[in-house]
């Protein structure tokens, strides 16, 4: 697994160094407006959630106000008022929380292990398990979410069935699994050595050589958990157990003429999270993500 | 495994015995979720997609044999659903995968150098990953909402000086295919972008160099370095960006539902709507292993693709 240094100095081209002093101008018009489209409309979400419903849509004036006000979260917050008649807001938030944490922190543990016991334990049909999960890998979580729909029907409207699923992932495994083979095994034969059993070579020699593993398998599942649409949908029917996606993506079908401030409102709250964790670990989840290249 | 007549000391028998249990221990429960809730689930489908079943009826479950799958391509008012959604997302995925791969890699050679503004701009291309798809199509709908409020509309009026007449992006039957692929682009890009740059920081900086002392121009430097050193990170990021491409459900589902007259459905639209919506279990299931086999097949390809370079 390939770790990312940022920024790149020691793969920059010689050519650059010899000319120090050229400022590469047109890289950054370039920059520039590349950043302006992707930026607008984040910042068209963020301005219209404190504009009133009449400015929201309203041509480019949207974009530049000319009062802000915090009535869309005022009136969202009357709007969800009852966790069991409309759902609340702190509801979705605690379901969509508890899911994640469930899938996030289950995950880890019983993705590394199995990653862990096919890169480093000797066993019978270890080849063939291996064969599977690389097989699994590639089955769209879509293509199986009709029949784990009858499978699970009976759980319906439950917060632990909407984690469930994606608690044990083959994606997960392949991943700690590619980490953990081109880990020393050196390492192993130390704590072997002074007399460590392979449960406490685990907790105390392999767990603290992988947190980058741990960080990626972390980040890439809750990036994905939060962002999930498609099993809630079919899972749950009633508002105490709406996770945010749920709750937002009901207000943008149902309403036939859309209160965009409200909606953009919601989906500010929905976001923040998860972009405020992601500044705060910038590092981590561009690692995470590019040590998948490494995979294939 | 060992045979009465092998030489293995019994220590070391015994070793290996108890390192197999402790193993077996640890894969046990991440093995056990995969299967009951992944490979069940995938033979299962298999299974309704050969068989009839009235949710909620006595009737009793009958086997239709391949009847499903012969439908896709032969019933007469089916068939035509499907084709289309099977070209929406071969469209899609024509149109996505070089697009995005490429926008990728430009973005991420701009962005492979130092400096605080070049920093903010890694961020702000990689910041639309972590919006959800619901989210994503959410802004989508306002910027390309109808008429001239719309900010899409408005900002396309400004830029020809009043000469552009309003659209109804999503709902026409020529844009709005278009549409969801650009908002899939903007979605998607900073994740692809990452992995390229973690591509870029993988080729040798003597290979620049030595380039250079042939007295290489830059287009030189990135025909006949950058390229062939993202070679495999590319085919990578293809065939990734191909498999998402085939799984498009969230912003058809949210934004089209598949329309106007099918212009947007996708395969896995199709499969959701069908086993969810109409009640027609088999016939979403027969879609699913089907699409399923699609991706797969492309999967294996791409491990031949890549296993040729190594040889």
């Amino acid at each position: 697994m390939s770790t990312v240094s940022l920024p790149a100095s020691s793969s920059a081209p010689r050519r650059r160094r010899r000319r120090r002093r050229h400022v590469p101008w047109g890289v950054y018009a370039l920059l520039a407006i590349f950043s302006v489209l992707f930026l607008f409309p984040i910042y068209y979400l963020v301005v219209g959630s404190f504009e009133t419903p009449a400015d929201t849509l309203n041509g480019l004036r949207a974009a530049a106000p000319s009062h802000l006000t915090f009535a869309n979260y005022h009136s969202l917050s009357q709007q969800f008022f009852s966790s069991t008649i409309t759902g609340s807001l702190q509801g979705f938030y605690t379901v969509s929380t508890l899911v994640s944490l469930i899938v996030v922190v289950g995950g880890m543990i019983v993705n590394s292990l199995a990653g862990y016991a096919l890169a480093r334990m000797k066993f019978r049909g270890r080849k063939t398990l291996l064969l599977l999960i690389i097989v699994l890998v590639i089955i769209p979580f879509q293509a199986i979410a009709v029949p784990l729909y009858y499978m699970l029907s009976g759980l319906r409207n439950t917060v632990v069935v909407q984690a469930l699923p994606f608690i044990g992932s083959a994606f997960s495994v392949y991943l700690f699994y590619t980490f953990f083979l081109n880990l020393p095994p050196q390492l192993e034969e130390a704590a072997r050595i002074d007399g460590a059993g392979p449960w406490r070579t685990f907790l105390q020699i392999i767990l603290p050589n992988a947190k980058p593993a741990f960080a990626s398998v972390a980040i890439l599942s809750f990036i994905q958990i939060w962002s999930s649409y498609l099993w809630p949908l079919m899972m749950t029917s009633q508002p105490n157990v709406y996770p945010l996606s749920i709750a937002i993506g009901n207000l943008l079908k149902q309403q036939s003429t859309p209160n965009y401030g409200e909606m953009f409102a919601f989906g500010v709250l929905l976001v923040v999270p998860m972009a405020a964790f992601f500044l705060v670990f910038q590092r981590w989840f561009i690692r995470s993500v590019a040590s998948l290249a490494v995979k294939g | 495994m060992v045979t009465l007549t092998s030489p293995v000391p019994q220590r070391r028998r015994r070793k290996i015995w108890t390192e197999s249990r402790v193993g077996l221990t640890m894969l046990i429960p991440g093995i056990v979720l995969i299967v009951v809730f992944m490979l069940i689930p995938f033979f299962y489908s298999v299974w309704l997609s050969l068989h009839v079943e009235i949710v909620g009826s006595n009737i009793p479950i009958r086997s239709v044999g391949l009847l499903f799958y012969r439908h896709l391509f032969t019933d007469p008012i089916f068939r035509g659903i499907f084709l289309k959604s099977l070209e929406n997302n071969g469209i899609f995925a024509l149109v996505v995968v070089p697009v995005q791969t490429g926008l990728a890699m430009f973005l991420a050679i701009l962005v492979n150098r130092n400096g605080a503004f070049v920093k903010f701009c890694r961020t702000t291309f990689f910041l639309p990953v972590v919006f959800p798809m619901v989210l994503t199509s959410l802004i989508w709908k306002a910027i390309l909402a109808p008429g001239p409020a719309g900010m899409l509309n408005a900002a396309l009026r400004v830029v020809t000086f009043g000469h552009f007449t309003p659209q109804y992006w999503l709902g026409n039957v020529h844009l709005a295919l278009p549409s969801i692929i650009v908002l899939s682009i903007w979605q998607g890009t900073g994740f692809q972008m990452v992995i390229f740059l973690a591509g870029l920081q993988g080729i040798p900086s003597s290979h620049y160099e030595a380039a250079l002392i042939d007295g290489a121009s830059r287009w030189h430097l990135f025909r006949d370095v950058t390229l062939p050193g993202l070679r495999n990170t590319t085919i990578f990021v293809v065939m990734v960006t191909t498999i998402f491409s085939l799984q498009v459900f969230d912003q058809v589902y949210l934004l089209t539902q598949g329309g106007p007259l099918n212009a947007t459905s996708s395969v896995m639209y199709l499969a959701v709507s069908q086993a969810y919506v109409a009640n027609n279990v088999g016939q979403g299931a027969a879609i699913s292993v089907v699409l399923s086999f699609i991706i797969l097949l492309l999967s294996l390809i791409q491990r031949q693709v890549l296993r040729e370079r190594v040889d």
